[in-house]
């Protein structure tokens, strides 16, 4: 049988060394066993390296930032879809999530298609509501708070020990040793993402990272969980590892068949020494680590695909362990004049 | 005052600066002006052609103009001869 | 030949981070016109700086507040905020669209008066009100929404005097899990307070008590927090009823709906990430349907929304004074309008966009006032397209406080124009005079000469 084509939008080209997911979201479309795919690559910045990588993206579009509203984003993506045709969209950072769900029905009407958490899956997993979020499932979370002012943080030394983290309300986080390092977290935080600020218990132990994918029913589609070998200064993973732990993908059955989630997700773990998982983060999104679960046997981005099309998707069984993924850069030779026909007309 | 001779400006109004890597990009009345600067074209003649082109008054022009030039010495575009 | 339209001349470096004209490129289409009639025009024939209302607008925004509740809630009645804007005009657009009066002050009391409200439907809410302010509104069997003890005491000794019942409800302040808390106003129900009070009312005979209200802030982002308000007003309400088989008819929920305004700080637009009224009305309504007040016999249900309803019907004219580099390089561009008549810009990024065609090119610029005052600030940082002098911009969603909040400052306040329905314009507020603010002073007689 013949392999469908579709064209598919991607976001987050950025890979650098604080990736984005987009990059190794196009290898593992690429690599699909049931379509072929024509990659349309949505940017923001003129130096994301995907726009370049033209064995990857077959065309790259700037798009309008987050802050700009969903009605310039929208009359945006009409231009492209008007050119390109996308059957999908992969949206792959936090900050343009919202934009991408609350725009869905929109898309839908033009033709594109999304696989996204609902709204309310959205919002209550948002590090803010991350207590409430605990307490509703019954998942071990670690303590914390949201503050809106700098007085509060006062009361940090009395309610929590050192180090805490100190967490944006979408991206960033610190760790601070004392109350002048958690000012000036909370002043550098709070001026790029607003308030308010998480103030979040450290909890000590081993991180584990999962990634999956909900069908929106409670059925699990795929779960892979990975340990971090090497953690950059960044605190970004130089590599890791595929594991197999029973209680990990328990955990993770029992979050998707719960919340019902939809979606693509990163659950962010810490394993304490008592040997409990605690629950530190939910991302709603594919991470950058995506490949590995690719690598290991579970084509996420593929299955995502077919279930935003409506396609029948069988859950994967199983993954290979003992495959790592080991990250490395790349410099690439770039033409100046493919810089200036990004930065020039936003389109290459 | 002239700009500099490696510095190309395309049509799109992508600048390149050679001698330090540097990237800009100049509105087409910008593109114009530094094309003018380029022949050596003295600033008086500059606004005179602009001022016939373009619905705007002296005053504007020269005060732009010269805000112009400022800032395309800030970014060493520019070479200054005879200068005492 | 035809000349060209100019614009300065422009460079800027490629920054990699830099949002590039066609990411941003339609943020900048210019608004030509406010319910097609042109800025142009407009600011010719009125001047500039100028307040514009579109009265189809406010009646939009009114009717579909009001569906919001009413399509879920047997009994609503909407009481215009008059210190949101009290023009007499938008007020009375209100009045024709139904809503009461909600007052905080003897002035705003007798504006509602003089628009010709009747005083029964005169919600009085403040912590102000004079003796001379509570003998009126017993009188006129106005809603008295009493805020602390002294002044539960001073009614208990005016009404007797009257031979009338004072109309009363209590102002409640409450945890709703936000922050900050208002707990300044009214009597707080976690302690006690508030029931304390309505005890004491309930023990009087000068009073009879009709309603419950609480204000929990506002631009509030979270609907939750009116449903835990509303569940611990329905609770008093049925504590009452326990105690002293008494019936309130109305709960109050106040104002403080978010507009769709842009807070400073706040990442996505406020169109965008903004709780619509329908979030509100369905927080709200939801928790008094599911409170113990019994189906067939639930309260009024009152809302004293202010800034939700108004803050998009209106916008501001401007024009460029002048463009101006600072010394380290940046771009600034002074307008005609200043904080004085713009409060809001202190916490809200306005949209601002010009009124007439532009390219796609922009640069950074700091937007200030025209006053000589270094607080006279619109904007930190804005990319703005490349406006000439004499450009004009519109500055949009001012319509909630600043047109009460305004003050004469070193500039005379402008016109205020209100479009109608079919797009004809009516002056609503002269602009000011030399003459009409000499009238409020008096010199001296042995100041009224001098030698120079
Ligand atoms: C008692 C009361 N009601 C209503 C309002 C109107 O509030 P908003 O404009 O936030 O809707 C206010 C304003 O602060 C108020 O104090």
């Amino acid at each position: 049988m013949e392999k469908p084509e579709y064209t598919i939008g991607v976001t987050a080209l950025n890979a650098i060394d604080n990736p984005g997911p987009g990059i190794p979201v196009i290898r593992a479309l690429r690599e699909a066993k049931s379509f072929n795919v024509r990659i349309i690559g949505l940017s923001y910045e003129s130096l994301e390296p995907g726009i370049y990588m033209h064995e990857l993206v077959d065309k790259t579009y700037q798009i309008p930032y987050p802050s700009a509203g969903t009605d310039l984003l929208l009359e945006r993506l009409e231009y492209i879809q008007d050119q390109e045709k996308m059957d999908v969209i992969i949206p792959n950072f936090d900050a343009e999530l919202f934009s991408f769900i609350k725009l869905q029905p929109k898309l839908k009407a033009m033709g594109i298609h999304v696989f996204l958490p609902t709204p309310e899956q959205f919002e209550e997993r948002l590090k803010v509501n991350l207590t409430e979020f605990g307490e509703k499932y019954d998942i071990p979370v670690p303590e914390s708070e949201a503050i809106f002012s700098m007085d509060k943080i006062a009361d940090i030394a009395n309610d929590y020990d050192w180090p805490v983290l100190v967490k944006g309300k979408y991206y960033d986080a610190s760790v601070v040793y004392n109350i002048e390092q958690a000012r000036i977290a909370f002043n550098k935080i709070s001026s790029k993402w607003g308030l308010p600020i998480i103030i979040q218990k450290f909890v000590h132990g081993t991180e584990y990272n999962i990634t999956g994918l909900g069908d929106g029913k409670g059925n699990t589609i795929a779960a892979v969980p990975m340990r971090k070998q090497y953690i950059t200064d960044i605190g970004k993973a130089w590599g890791g590892i595929a594991v197999s732990d029973d209680h990990l993908l328990e955990l993770t059955r029992d979050f998707i068949a719960k919340t019902k989630w939809q979606g693509g997700f990163e659950l962010e773990l810490m394993k304490n020494k008592k040997g409990e998982f605690i629950l530190l983060e939910i991302n709603p999104r594919i991470p950058a680590w995506i490949y590995l679960a690719v690598g290991v046997g579970q084509n996420i981005p593929e299955a995502l695909v077919n279930l935003a099309l409506g396609k029948r998707v069988e859950p994967f069984k199983k993954y290979s362990v003992g495959k790592m993924f080991i990250r490395y850069s790349w410099d690439m030779m770039v033409e100046l004049s493919e810089f200036e026909k990004i930065s020039t007309t936003g389109e290459l | 005052m002239k700009i500099k001779n490696n510095i190309a400006v395309s049509d799109s109004g992508f600048v390149f600066n050679p001698a330090t890597g540097e990237s800009f990009s100049a509105n087409p009345i910008g593109m114009e002006i530094m094309e003018l600067l380029k022949k050596g074209t003295p600033t008086q003649e500059i606004s005179n052609t602009i001022l016939e082109k373009y619905e705007t008054d002296a005053p504007t022009i020269d005060k732009d103009l010269h805000d112009f030039i400022q800032i395309l010495k800030q970014y060493t575009l520019i070479e200054e001869h005879g200068k005492a | 030949m035809e000349k060209q339209r100019y614009e300065r001349p422009m460079i800027k470096k490629l920054e990699s981070n830099m949002p590039n004209k066609f990411g941003m490129r339609t943020e900048y289409r210019p608004m030509t016109h406010i319910d097609n009639v042109a800025v142009k025009d407009l600011i010719d024939e009125y001047g500039s700086p100028l307040f514009v209302i579109s009265e189809k607008t406010i009646r939009n925004n009114i009717r579909s507040a009001r569906k919001a509740f009413e399509t879920r809630y047997p009994k609503v009645q909407f009481a215009w905020s008059y210190k949101t804007n009290y023009l007499d005009a938008v007020c009375r657009t209100f009045h024709q669209e139904g809503s009461w009066a909600e007052v905080v002050s003897g002035f705003e009391y007798d504006k509602a008066l003089h628009n010709g409200v009747d005083g029964s439907k005169i919600i009085f809410n403040g912590p102000d009100k004079t003796e001379e302010d509570l003998n009126k509104a017993i009188k006129n069997n106005s809603l008295i929404h009493i805020d602390h003890l002294d002044e539960l005491y001073a009614i208990s000794e005016i009404a007797p005097g009257l031979n009338k019942k004072a109309q009363v409800a209590i102002r409640v302040n409450m945890d709703t899990g936000i922050y900050p808390m208002w707990d300044r106003f009214g009597f707080n129900y976690e302690n006690g307070q508030a029931w304390d009070a309505l005890n004491k009312i309930m023990r009087t005979d000068a009073m009879e008590l009709v309603g419950l209200h609480t204000h929990i802030g506002t631009f509030m982002l979270s609907p939750n927090a009116y449903a835990v308000a509303a569940g611990k007003l329905a609770d008093l309400a049925i504590g009452i009823k326990d105690k002293y088989g008494h019936e309130i008819k109305y709960i109050d929920m106040g104002g403080g709906f978010a507009s769709k305004n842009k807070l400073k700080g706040t990442y996505l637009p406020g169109t965008d990430i903004n709780p619509s009224v329908n979030d509100f009305a369905e927080a709200i309504t939801g928790a008094l349907i599911n409170s113990n007040f019994k189906p067939d016999n639930l309260p009024l249900l009152i809302l004293e929304t202010g800034r939700a309803l108004i803050d998009d019907a209106a916008n501001l004219l401007g024009t460029v004074i002048s463009n101006k580099r600072l010394s380290d390089g940046r771009r600034s561009t002074i307008l005609d309008v200043g904080v004085n008549i713009l409060f809001t810009s202190f916490w809200y990024d306005h949209k601002i966009t010009p009124a007439q065609p532009f390219t796609q090119y922009a640069e950074d610029t700091v937007l200030y006032g025209p006053l000589c005052m270094n607080i006279d600030v619109i904007r930190e940082n804005i990319s703005l397209p490349l406006l000439n002098k004499g450009d004009h911009v519109v500055i949009q969603h001012v319509g909630a406080y600043n047109m009460t909040q305004w003050m004469q400052f070193i500039t005379l306040r402008p016109r205020i124009v209100m479009i109608d329905p079919e797009n004809n314009v009516h002056v609503i507020r002269e602009r000011e005079t030399l003459d009409r603010l000499l009238e409020f002073e008096k010199v001296p007689d042995h100041l009224k000469t001098f030698d120079l």
